[in-house]
């Protein structure tokens, strides 16, 4: 994006500051990955554009959901914000200060106050290191507690997420899988941080288990004031726990608002499309209803479309506009962020399901 | 708050009911030994060690097992070369040769005969052992090093390092080894201390590799950048997350460079490049004996043996080493 190298903008410029306490803030963040070509002269033919100018708010305690499909750039998006990414342009700061100025040493302690629930809890955990090593770690990185007071601290922090505190000596493969994503849990609780990146951390549990988790994760949340960033692409799991969602398709922002008016009144016509997916679990009701179906696939990230990059899967495409500009995320109505052409702050296109199941303008 | 999908009528109750169930414990599993487990003055739940469960597989590999027994008499033998030989591997015996100056065959003297020089040859083989084994497994604990760190350092700095490192072992292995050697222990006066170097010189390649490799795998795993998050140094990552899982393909591919590098000993002593006279080993006794392969093949047969059977039990063991830490790859 054109603004990636330029300094760290100004503060009202942000998307959101100005409601009220932002714990962190994104701005105008750009994760491309070089697809090069050569063997010994290696040189960029290309570039996956994973995150291709993402800028939002996360307000302290809140959970802000972010959805979209695989392949969209949501988990690159978490990974950068946290640094694991290094992001080719754009701004992270947590509170106020920007992260991509930090390496080494001080990049290593402001990590203490970010923390990530990662998504795999069978490939998160080292397998070979004991409980007690892999929650005691940070503690002994961070140098929190003294030799004596570690240990007990690793039983407290195992004991808050409810693994048997008896059970620091094991190693990872002699836990489940819900068991594991707890240690994980225990792992980023650790550091004591304020902001936690959720990487689809139920996607890979087995459904009984999800509702434990989730529920952990909002205790948690109120105990000790936690900020989330929640990434998922299970909607209905999005809209239990969040308190804000913002929608990516391909590489960008394309709605964010408060969980009810989105879920309510979404009106980017790729939200509503998305929306009208979630299978409702009443049959009656499931007949009736009908799944907008969009047409075509989602364009490659290597060679995104010109424009809106919807623009090719979009029934209110509106040539000359939208596949020449690209829309600016812009906040609608208070607290509703979309990034659509076609969208006012009086009117917005309603989507609904054709003939033949294919989105349509509804009259 | 519990978690209810929207619309569902049936699961709610449950989701209520296991809610219920997690302020008190977690798990299903381990609900219903809750009380005993929990306790603050029950006992810490110990494990069985990872090494013990290796062990336990190995242990059902019959070959894997025969092989570690030749190396572990190999290994007494080769220590104990001083006390247990039953003469002089250098003395020259006059009884050692027949009247027309030829090596004898068995006798209660000579357990295996002697040699072209009259030596017994059951005492030259025991302290040919000692050479084989300390050049196999120094010269590849060399190897080893340098392809750890080269392989380590590639694999996860990535970069200029990498592309360095790894064009530099490709360069190595389009080399002919042999001449390599040959060229660089006729230049170097040979000892054993240059053979050691030379062969752990020439043989760091293939270990690079393999290391390189795991860690670039190892490197994109979740719990590397959970290490990362967590504010470990490089240093640690690279010691306490990535090392110890680099532990099963070390070991699987030191035991099967042993084999190698002990044959590699073989063939540099049998051209006259190896340890030099009168110390004996392997490849210079087949090589001093080969023009009396028709009147006394014992000459060639025993120190032929005594490489083969240790080639093969540092094979068979790395085998069995590598089936017993991968049990998902096993080909049986």
């Amino acid at each position: 994006m054109s603004t990636a190298s330029a300094a760290v903008p100004d503060a009202t410029d942000t998307v959101g500051l100005a409601n009220g306490d932002n714990l962190v803030t994104i701005d105008d963040l750009v994760v491309h990955f070089p697809i090069t070509s050569g063997i010994v002269f290696r040189h960029k033919i290309g570039a996956v554009r994973a995150v291709d100018g993402v800028s939002f708010t996360v307000k302290r305690g809140e959970t802000l959901g972010l959805v979209g499909e695989s392949g969209c750039g949501k988990s690159t998006t978490g990974k950068a914000i946290l640094h694991l990414e290094k992001p080719t342009g754009g701004h992270v700061l947590y509170e106020g200060a920007d992260l991509a100025h930090l390496s080494g040493r001080a990049l290593r302690r402001q990590r203490r106050r970010m923390q990530m629930i990662f998504q795999d809890p069978y490939a998160s955990l080292n397998s070979r290191m004991t409980i007690a090593d892999i929650v005691g770690e940070p503690l002994l990185v961070h140098k929190l507690y003294p030799r004596g007071g570690r240990n007990q601290r690793v039983r407290e922090l195992l004991e808050l997420v409810g693994i048997n505190p008896n059970t620091l000596n094991r190693y990872p493969h002699e836990f489940s899988g819900g068991q594991r994503q707890r240690i994980g849990v225990a792992r980023a609780l650790a550091v004591e941080p304020n902001f936690i990146v959720c990487d689809e951390p139920i996607s890979a549990l087995d459904v009984s288990i999800r509702a434990q988790i989730i529920n952990l994760l909002q205790r948690l949340q109120g105990e000790f004031g936690l900020t989330y960033l929640f990434i998922a692409h299970d909607l209905s799991v999005v809209r239990h726990i969040s308190d804000r969602i913002a929608v990516m398709y391909l590489g960008r922002i394309v709605e964010l608002a408060e969980n009810a008016v989105l879920y309510g009144a979404p009106m980017h016509p790729y939200t509503q499309a998305l929306l009208s997916a979630v299978p409702i679990p009443d049959p009656e009701v499931e007949e009736k209803r009908r799944a907008v179906v969009l047409r075509g696939d989602v364009p490659s990230p290597a060679d995104p479309p010109p424009g809106c990059h919807f623009h090719t899967r979009c029934p209110v495409m509106e040539e000359g506009l939208c596949d020449v500009e690209v829309p600016r995320l812009r906040e609608v109505r208070p607290g509703h962020w979309a990034s659509c052409h076609l969208v006012a702050d009086t009117s917005y296109p309603h989507i609904r399901a054709g003939e033949d199941d294919c989105a349509e303008v509804e009259a | 708050m519990s978690y209810v999908p929207p619309h569902d009528p049936f699961a709610a109750d449950e989701f209520a009911a296991r809610e219920r169930a997690i302020d008190v414990v977690v798990d299903e599993s381990m609900a219903s030994q809750a009380g005993v487990l929990w306790s603050p003055d029950a006992a810490i739940i110990e494990h069985k060690g990872t090494w013990q469960e290796v062990w336990e597989r190995f242990r059902k590999d019959k070959f894997a097992v025969m092989g570690l027994v030749v190396i572990a008499i190999l290994v007494f033998v080769a220590i104990t070369a001083p006390w247990i030989a039953p003469h002089d591997p250098t003395a020259q015996y006059d009884d050692g040769l027949t009247m027309q100056g030829m090596p004898v065959g068995s006798s209660s003297k000579f357990l295996l005969g002697t040699d072209t020089l009259g030596r017994d040859l059951l005492s030259r083989l025991m302290y040919g052992a000692r050479v084989s084994l300390v050049i196999g497994i120094m010269a590849n604990g060399l190897a080893l090093i340098l392809g750890v760190i080269f392989g380590l350092t590639a694999g996860f700095f990535r970069g200029s390092t990498e592309t360095a490192v790894m064009r530099a072992t490709d360069v190595m292995m389009a080399f002919p080894i042999y001449l390599l050697a040959v060229a660089l222990v006729s230049v170097l006066k040979p000892s054993l201390w240059i053979l050691i170097f030379v062969i752990g010189f020439v043989y760091w390649t293939p270990m690079t590799r393999v290391i390189h490799g795991e860690v670039l795998s190892i490197r994109e795993k979740e719990f590397v950048a959970a290490a990362r998050l967590t504010g470990c140094s490089n240093g640690r990552i690279l010691y306490r997350h990535i090392l110890p899982h680099l532990v099963a393909p070390i070991i699987v591919y030191t035991s099967l460079g042993i084999a190698t590098t002990v044959l590699f000993e073989a063939t540099l002593s049998y051209i006259g490049l190896g340890v030099q006279p009168p110390t004996p080993s392997w490849g210079q006794m087949i090589a001093d004996g080969q023009n009396y392969y028709l009147s006394a093949p014992h000459l060639v047969i025993y120190p032929g043996l005594c490489i083969m059977l240790t080639v093969l039990a540092f094979n068979l063991v790395g085998d069995g080493l590598r089936d017993a830490f991968d049990p998902q790859q096993r080909r049986r």
